[in-house]
């Protein structure tokens, strides 16, 4: 079996890259809290990292967490398949506001607050589990010395 | 990397607010300033918050931050008080008011302080993400 050691990480990455993604529109509803007309925005991140994982179930090989890329779309027998590795873009969303007010702003900064939160502490789960991951490397490497 | 983008649009709320909390302490300063005439009078100064789009990459745009578009002099009428033995009365013996209402002025800097505080809070989470980052696999 060919190792990949790209696909050792490749989950964990793409969830940083989410993680990350998520942060800076929930960093601009922040900073456009007291913008007239902003609309807040956010991405679901169940969603896109079920559609990563699903991707992950399709073209993996023998541990579907190994590979997983977002495809592109081939709608030609020409088409050559896309190798993946793009860049994690998720459509935002528009948030529904609670509470509209009247300038036409949807930010609520509770919300907002939460979910960076929430946001932030999948992103150093993330880490965490990165850092697990090399080090287990790093062992198998070594042999545990 | 963008997590140093956070920087930049917590940086420019911080930037756009501080705008903000600068016109609230001019107004109030000038709260009890009276002229010799209506157009000479002083009036409040609000900022106009816009959001920056960043469409450079050619994609879809995204907003990044945001900016003071410009700083307006509201358009209420400045009180008109009748005080003949002041210096600056005119012909009629009438002084003008400034127009700045405290209790908006106050209202308004507790929130742009909150907003301010809110920025802060966004931009040390993102740098105590970007440390952890840095120190992966260690």
């Amino acid at each position: 079996m060919a190792f990949n050691i790209d696909g050792q990480f490749d989950l964990h990455v793409r969830a940083l890259g989410l993680a990350n993604q998520r942060l800076e529109l929930l960093a601009d509803n922040v900073a456009n809290a007291d913008t007239p007309n902003y609309k807040a925005r956010d991405i679901d991140f169940r969603a896109a990292m079920q559609s990563a994982g699903e991707n992950a179930g399709q073209n993996g090989g023998p541990n579907p967490n190994l590979s997983g890329e977002l495809p592109m779309t081939v709608t030609r027998a020409g088409h050559l398949p896309s190798a993946g590795g793009g860049p994690n873009t998720t459509n935002p969303l528009y948030r529904v506001p609670d509470q509209p007010s009247l300038d036409g702003n949807t930010v609520d900064s509770q919300k907002e607050n939460a979910a960076i939160a929430e946001t932030s502490v999948q992103y150093q789960a993330t880490l965490t589990f990165l850092s697990a991951r090399i080090r287990g490397l790093r062992d198998a490497i070594t042999g545990g010395r | 990397m963008s997590l140093f983008k956070i920087f930049d649009i917590a940086g420019s709320a911080m930037s756009a607010q501080s705008v903000r909390l600068n016109t609230t302490a001019s107004n109030l300063a000038n709260a009890n300033t009276i002229a010799g005439s209506a157009e000479t009078a002083y009036r409040s100064r609000q900022p106009v918050f816009q959001t920056v789009m960043d469409n450079s990459a050619g994609m879809a745009p995204e907003s990044a931050g945001v900016r003071v578009a410009g700083v307006v002099e509201t358009s209420a009428p400045p009180a008109r008080i009748h005080e003949p033995g002041n210096p600056l009365a005119d012909a009629d013996g009438y002084i003008y008011m400034s127009n700045v209402n405290p209790v908006d002025e106050l209202v308004n800097m507790i929130s742009a302080s909150r907003s301010y505080q809110n920025s802060v809070e966004v931009l040390s989470t993102s740098k105590e993400l970007l440390l952890r980052t840095l120190s992966i696999g260690q």
